[in-house]
């Protein structure tokens, strides 16, 4: 009982990171009906942008909730900015090309960032700033629960109401969704299609921000590939809640963390990552749409 | 169409070989980018310090040595590539190199065909020298490591239960695990569980819950510094106290730096301690940090030992052929390196003896010494 | 019958001639690299003919190369092996044997993707990809993560008191392999039949509504695509002599995707300019490495791949054949003289 509960502590702390990370994914996805494989890469960006925030303003000589709001602050203009170069130099050509050029160019800009990371960062890991002290808030059943499971989780989930509200309850959020129905309808309506899909980016990118934070506090190993496994995953979580669905990524992120929790602990470790992958692929089969996606039918 | 192509990129190959009869050329190839290029810049940087340090001495038979250092990614198709560039085009004499074992299986039969010495600083599958006798190591094998710390553990820490949390995408890992589980048991221990992750993961919580609920008396984690770290401290915060038991793959400052002081009263085996009076090892650690501002870990040790006993073996020479510097390379006996006194054996291995420390903040505190 | 095989042989001979020639004066280090050109030449070649020609969207070719690599060197390694001439033939058979395998998991493969489209299929290709190798990692008879060392090389071969050495008998059997999957892929996508292959990646729908069987139609290009990516992976795996599951990574499916997008996709010329290009332009890069200190192979690489797709998106060739890119630059370049000589005549008679 006592492994039981704090395998599903576990397990929900490291789906609400995948959730995050999904929440970038979907967000693009959504809008743009493209894989922004260099997500991962930008959260990357992220973690050493704050990395070295913290040390020109020697950070952890003063650990506490300000230094805190400072990492989340450079990791998020660090990661916008990128998201913004990366949107007008790489992706808007290509607004009308294919989708195989596309995410070739998702895939060589992801490429770009880990090399180009690899020689300016170095290759070696270096260890993220400890500002804030992973406490125990109350203990239960024998279990411990501490505070960053609960910073994670609370964060994905404020992200996720963030962003429904903005989606569904702003003059922004109806250009997106009018966006994502239809470009070009939507910009004989009025809507700035180029502005709104910056908008996308940044806020994305933002968010990719806000998860390398909370994955550095709570991991404080980084490095330029640090990316790579993790937004696969997120990817795949975003996927299996229904991509472009808000709150289908957080359910598919939980979803992830959970069974490959439950599938390290009851099943096999070697297989974690097959059975992520596994059950990306069962989804797909059989509701290809995702657990919350729409159903699309194929027009003509 | 496709053949003219090649006879023009050919040509292109074919520049820049002219050959230095003042120079001695070396060849390393390693993993300078890509997933393994932490240890690869590591052990680089070790490699090159050994190769300054002996050029600023006036070289070799007062000629310098050059090194020729290529990148491999890697990835194995690049390292065939990369080992024959050394030997056809840039005719070193000598190749060191790889970490990984896997990569250094796929350059030792080209180093082994051309008839050219390669050293491999940290390659401990036990098959890589196996593949010729022109291929030698200065590190531990694994079956040697995994056997130190089996016996550790039952005849030090009385330990009867362990588990294993292995790195299954690491050859290495794998390897000392193995042997730790057979050699623990032979010893009447019992491995309680055996379980893995995989290079790059930063959540380890799921087997470290599975791992506390067997209770074990020690966590044999033979992996790299990179993920060890973090495992301990998510260790930590599960409350495990069953002390952690590793291998030289630890032996980096990073490990504190990562792990803070979740890292503290772990054991691991390794070449040298933070306490040696061994001259060697402290001109060593204070030769690096000098030239590179940071402290190093076993990995640019190893690289450095392996450059030296090289170039001691180069400098016993006659003749500077690849055969002759081969033999010599064999005849290595009691080289006083930063890891240790280096023998090697008939099977071109390394013998030397392992040093089991305990990690205390940035220091490695001497627990008892295993001889092989 | 024989004027079906002439072509094939034809342009056997004269790429062996050629690279014999070629290699009185080059070292082991470009034979090599010839070597891996024309691995990749496969390589490219059959991954176009599910994203090219099918329009359909794999990243998990590296899988199947996998398991066709895993297949040949098991038997090579665990069951017979001889040298010479029997060992070439042997190994013939076996990678044969592993382009099976390779089929097979396509067919496994390609059976769901047929409800799948665009992106998603890409990731579940990616997916089939990873839990091939992570099934790999586990398998400890197939040595696990420490890979299987040791393969042999493709033999030299002994005529009388002839020795043709390792390199001239292991391109001549990777370029026969690379001839076949040429032609075969040719006929069969400039053939009535292949038209049903672009119907899929033109129009799905109109396709099916033309009486296009569309799911046996891709289920039998995944199936051939990975028959000749396993060849390539048994190749790979003799001519480096040893894999590991972290041979076939995801990075490599990318490479292979590369290539055929650089050469323009459904252009089978194309792709074998393109995986030439791939294989060189790395090595081609090294001596700045040299320069620099620091490796920026991969940076420029990428900032190059970003930057074709961006200028160039159709690739190299499009979706034309080297024949009728040469045909039409003739066409234009006379185009352009007799515009030019045109101009003359005039400037000369209003001169006058």
């Amino acid at each position: 009982m006592q492994d039981l509960i704090q395998h599903l502590i576990n397990g929900l702390g490291l789906g609400a990171i995948y959730a995050l990370i999904a929440l970038g994914y979907t967000m693009v996805y959504g809008v743009l009906q493209m894989i922004n494989f260099a997500h991962s890469d930008v959260y990357m960006v992220g973690a050493f942008a704050a990395y070295y925030a913290a040390r020109w303003f020697n950070l952890e000589s003063m650990p506490g909730v300000v230094s805190f709001a400072i990492l989340l602050l450079a990791a998020i203009t660090g990661c916008a900015l990128l998201g913004l170069l990366i949107e007008r130099f790489a992706y808007r050509p290509l607004r009308n090309a294919p989708k195989l050029n596309i995410l070739i160019t998702a895939i060589g800009v992801s490429l770009l960032l880990e090399y180009s990371g690899q020689v300016i960062f170095g290759a070696d890991p270096k260890v993220f700033p400890e500002v804030l002290n992973n406490t125990p808030l109350f203990e239960m059943a024998g279990v411990s629960f501490k505070l960053f499971d609960f910073l994670v989780i609370g964060v994905g989930l404020v992200a996720m109401a963030v962003l429904h509200f903005l989606i569904y309850h702003t003059k922004q959020g109806r250009a997106m969704r009018a966006v994502s129905v239809n470009p070009r309808v939507a910009s004989i309506l009025g809507v700035n299609v180029d502005r709104t899909i910056v908008f996308t980016f940044v806020l994305g990118s933002a968010l990719a921000g806000v998860g390398s934070v909370l994955v550095g506090v709570k991991y404080p190993k980084i490095e330029p590939l640090m990316g790579m496994m993790i937004g696969l995953k997120a990817f795949v979580a975003a996927v299996l809640g229904g991509i472009g669905n808000i709150m289908g990524a957080v359910l598919g992120g939980l979803i992830m963390g959970l069974s490959e929790e439950m599938v390290v602990a009851y099943l096999s470790s070697t297989y974690r990552d097959a059975v992520a992958f596994g059950i990306l692929i069962l989804i797909l089969i059989v509701r290809p749409s995702g657990l919350l996606g729409r159903n699309q039918t194929e027009k003509l | 169409m496709k053949s003219s192509l090649t006879a023009v990129l050919a040509l292109a190959f074919v520049v820049g070989c002219t050959k230095n009869e003042n120079e001695i050329v070396v060849g390393e190839y390693g993993s300078l980018t890509g997933g393994m290029a932490t240890f690869g810049v590591s052990t680089h940087k070790g490699i090159q310090l050994a190769f300054d340090e002996i050029n600023d001495k006036g070289g070799i038979k007062s000629k310098k040595i050059k090194l020729i250092t290529l990148d491999d990614q890697g990835k194995d198709t690049e390292v065939a590539s990369v080992v024959t560039k050394l030997i056809t085009q840039h005719k070193a004499v000598a190749i060191l190199g790889e970490v990984a074992s896997g990569l250094s299986k796929v350059a030792a039969p080209i180093a082994q065909q051309n008839k050219v010495p390669m050293i491999t600083p940290s390659s401990t599958n036990p098959e890589v020298t196996k593949l010729g006798e022109y291929i030698f190591r200065v590190c531990f094998i694994d079956p040697f490591q995994g056997f130190v710390m089996a016996k550790f553990a039952s005849e030090n820490l009385k330990a009867k239960k362990a588990a294993i949390f292995r790195d299954v995408k690491n050859d290495y890992s794998v390897g000392l695990a193995d042997v730790f589980a057979a050699e623990f048991k032979k010893m009447g221990g019992e491995i309680v569980i055996d379980t893995a992750y995989q290079q790059n993961d930063i959540d380890f919580k799921a087997q470290l819950t599975q791992i506390k609920s067997k209770t074990p008396d020690v966590i044999f984690v033979p992996g790299y510094y990179t993920e060890v770290g973090l495992i301990a401290k998510q260790a930590k915060e599960l409350a495990l106290t069953a002390p952690l038991l590793g291998g030289d793959g630890w032996d980096s400052p990073k490990l504190n730096e990562i792990g803070k002081d979740a890292i503290n009263g772990n054991y691991f085996s390794n070449h040298y301690t933070t306490e040696s009076t061994d001259p060697a090892t402290i001109e060593f650690v204070t030769k690096f940090k000098a030239k590179y501002n940071e402290v190093p870990d076993g990995l640019a040790a190893l690289g450095y030992d392996a450059a030296r006993i090289l170039a001691a073996a180069m400098e016993r020479t006659t003749e500077l052929t690849p055969s002759n510097i081969r033999d010599e390379i064999a005849k290595t006996k009691e080289f006083i390196g930063a890891t240790g006194k280096i023998t090697i054996n008939e099977e071109r291995n390394a013998v030397k003896s392992a040093v089991v420390v305990q990690v205390e903040n940035e220091n490695r505190k001497y627990v008892t010494t295993v001889s092989p | 019958m024989r004027s079906k095989i002439r072509a094939p042989l034809l342009a056997l001979l004269i790429v062996n001639v050629l690279v014999m020639l070629l290699g009185f004066f080059t070292d082991a280090y470009v034979q090599l690299n010839i070597l891996f050109i024309v691995v990749n030449v496969l390589m490219a070649l059959s991954l176009n003919l599910v994203n090219g020609f099918t329009g359909q969207f794999s990243l998990g070719h590296a899988g199947f190369m996998a398991v066709g690599a895993y297949t040949a060197v098991f038997f090579v390694t665990k069951i017979y092996f001889a040298p010479g001439l029997l060992g070439l033939f042997l190994i013939g058979i076996y990678s044969i044997a592993g382009g099976l395998l390779a089929a097979l998991a396509g067919y496994l493969v390609g059976l769901p993707s047929l409800r799948l489209r665009g992106d998603y299929l890409a990731i579940v290709t990616l997916g089939f990809g990873e839990i091939i190798r992570v099934v790999l990692l586990n398998m400890e008879f197939l040595g696990g993560p420490r890979g299987i060392a040791g393969i042999p090389p493709i033999p030299s071969i002994q005529i009388g008191s002839f020795e043709i050495s390792s390199f001239y008998v292991a391109f001549f059997y990777a370029s026969s392999w690379a001839v076949v999957c040429f032609f075969s892929l040719w006929r069969l996508c400039y053939s009535q039949y292949g038209l049903s292959f672009l119907g899929v990646r033109e129009d799905e729908i109109a396709a099916e509504a033309m009486g296009v069987p569309t799911t046996k139609v891709k289920v039998r290009a995944f199936v051939l695509s990975s028959f000749f990516a396993g060849v390539a992976g048994s190749l790979m795996a003799h001519f480096t002599s040893y894999i590991s599951p972290a041979s076939f990574s995801f990075l490599l499916s990318v490479n292979a995707v590369i290539m055929v997008v650089l050469g323009g996709m459904g252009s089978l010329t194309g792709s074998i300019l393109a995986a030439a290009i791939i294989t060189v332009l790395p090595e081609a890069l090294r001596p700045l490495q040299e320069i620099t200190g620091v490796d920026l192979r991969m940076v420029i690489y990428a900032l190059a791949l970003v930057l074709i797709m961006i200028i160039r998106p159709t690739g190299l060739f499009g979706d034309r054949e080297w024949p009728e890119i040469w045909r039409s630059w003739k066409t234009t370049r006379n185009l352009k003289k007799q515009t030019a000589a045109q101009k003359q005549s005039q400037s000369a008679r209003s001169s006058s």
